[in-house]
């Protein structure tokens, strides 16, 4: 937390947590989907369920998807904007089994059917939590920049990704590794401290065992 | 950030302004300049005045229980005959506006929150236009007040789910009131008596809001913190001590708040939201409100 966080930010309202949250959230769906939204399902859960049509919460994860910040005046239109760009979205109500109560579960398809599933929660003041990538559990705020590694679950992958990150003269803040079933599907979440360059992204992307790489900077 | 106002004050010594010390920290802090920081904190101030001045007098929240209030203290405040005068009038005003241009999705600057929206501009910019200062002067104001809040935030809290709406738009009020003091001339232990009658005098307040929008009691609650904040700041002028220390009322707050319970904070289930009439108007809501699984597009 910084002073521009008690002063700022500026955004529309009403609520920190229930319309500029969202709007993050929408964000880091869209940017973890790495490209254009062409359909998203939206499930609601508890307060989010409860106060977030008054809040605006609805417009605000669409705003999100489409990928405006949490200032952007077109936020409260931002259904007519999804109509515009062809996106298609349905709203349901979710439960959630423990989840923060203001979360929400995106299941989002890409304009070339690339496919993102993704919980998220608002955890007050606009500051968000992943708590869930593709059925796999996460905890990360994408307040660093990211790193987001798909890979199958064997013995030597993660050394290879932090020697390629620390050669790169990226140091790592937080280092989170998640799997289905042992030998099956694994997910790393890296907080770094530094931007890491596309290139380096690419090499990771080319080492055996890596399924697929996202990037995530939401700095602007 | 600074962990108490006692700390601030210390190192503003006889030689430095209270916002310099902030400014510095923050330099310190997220590794800028002073001019980089700011030109940041200045367009904050911006980002008020335009704020401001983009109320609609016409728009009305999405659950209709917001809006249209502005324009009516506009109108009345023009009369001449408001009982508090011209300019405690038009920090009312602007108090009101703020608070509904937040309810119905206009652009704001959550400061600290923003629920609490309309407190620091209400008092900065009727400050502005009666004395005159330029920008600059207010917007090293804007970090006496931000100081101010990163304390209650590091003691206490500043989100009406965890201390209530004492920890919104008392920390609000807190934070104008040191403002206003600084734009005065007053000293850092002024400033920092300022904040701590103010929080005082709204100690306590429960968070309550009726269906759970920031929109009742939250928009009427934002002029109680601006005028709070200015009797505050005249009686730290005044040369008025808190018989309790700053720090010490910040830590009542946190007290206060942990020990309110939840059907007070912010969970709409309390107060005024469990009211005949919050409730009356929460049904209202769920029936036509609620995702109804409408698709878009």
């Amino acid at each position: 937390m910084n002073i521009l966080d008690i002063i700022g930010p500026v955004m529309v309202g009403p609520s920190s947590s229930h319309t500029a949250g969202a709007v993050r959230i929408g964000q880091i769906a869209g940017k973890l989907l790495g490209e254009e939204v062409k359909n998203a399902r939206i499930g609601l859960h508890g307060s989010f369920l409860a106060t977030g049509k008054g809040h605006g919460t609805d417009q605000a994860l669409i705003a999100g998807l489409l990928g405006l910040a949490v200032d952007d005046r077109r936020i409260p239109e931002s259904f007519l904007l999804a109509e515009e760009r062809g996106l298609e979205y349905v709203f349901e109500a979710v439960s959630l089994r423990g989840a923060h109560p203001n979360s929400v579960k995106l299941e989002l398809t890409g304009v070339t059917g690339r496919k993102l599933e993704m919980v998220a929660a608002s955890i007050g003041g606009g500051r968000v939590r992943v708590c869930e990538i593709d059925g796999l559990r996460a905890d990360f705020s994408a307040e660093a920049p990211t790193v987001v590694v798909y890979n199958q679950d064997r013995p030597g992958v993660v050394v290879r990704v932090s020697l390629k990150l620390g050669l790169a003269g990226i140091n790592i803040a937080t280092m989170q590794v998640y799997r289905d079933e042992r030998g099956g599907h694994a997910v790393m979440v890296i907080e770094v401290d530094q931007e890491v360059p596309a290139d380096c992204i690419a090499d990771l992307e080319r080492e055996s065992g890596i399924e697929k790489v996202i990037y995530l900077c939401m700095q602007e | 950030m600074y962990r108490s106002l006692e700390g601030i004050c210390r190192a503003a010594g006889e030689e430095k302004a209270f916002w310099e010390v902030i400014r510095e920290d923050d330099c310190q802090e997220r590794q800028l300049s002073l001019e980089e920081s700011f030109s940041q904190m200045r367009a904050m101030y911006q980002a008020m005045k335009e704020a401001d001045a983009a109320y609609d007098p016409s728009l009305a929240s999405r659950s209709g229980l917001a809006g249209r209030d502005g324009g009516r203290m506009e109108a009345y405040v023009n009369t001449g005959d408001a009982i508090c005068g011209t300019f405690m009038g038009r920090v009312m005003e602007r108090a009101v506006k703020m608070g509904e241009s937040n309810a119905c999705m206009k652009r704001i600057v959550a400061a600290p929150t923003a629920g609490a929206c309309g407190v620091v501009p209400a008092v900065l910019l009727s400050m502005q236009e009666k004395y005159g200062f330029s920008d600059d002067r207010m917007t090293e104001a804007l970090y006496v007040a931000g100081g101010i809040g990163g304390v209650i935030a590091s003691r206490a809290f500043i989100s009406g789910a965890e201390g209530g709406c004492q920890a919104e738009i008392g920390s609000a009020s807190s934070m104008a009131a040191g403002a206003a003091v600084s734009l005065r001339g007053g000293s850092a232990g002024m400033i920092a008596q300022a904040a701590a009658m103010a929080m005082k005098n709204l100690l306590g307040l429960v968070c309550d809001p009726v269906a759970g929008l920031v929109e009742v009691p939250c928009v009427k609650r934002n002029v109680s913190g601006a005028v709070v904040a200015l009797a505050a700041a005249d009686m730290a002028l005044a040369g008025i001590v808190s018989r309790i220390a700053p720090d010490e009322v910040i830590d009542a707050m946190r007290e206060v708040g942990m020990v309110m319970p939840a059907c007070l904070r912010e969970t709409g289930e309390g107060g005024l939201a469990a009211t005949p009439g919050g409730m009356c108007a929460a049904g209202r809501l769920r029936k036509k409100g609620g995702p109804d699984g409408s698709a878009g597009a």
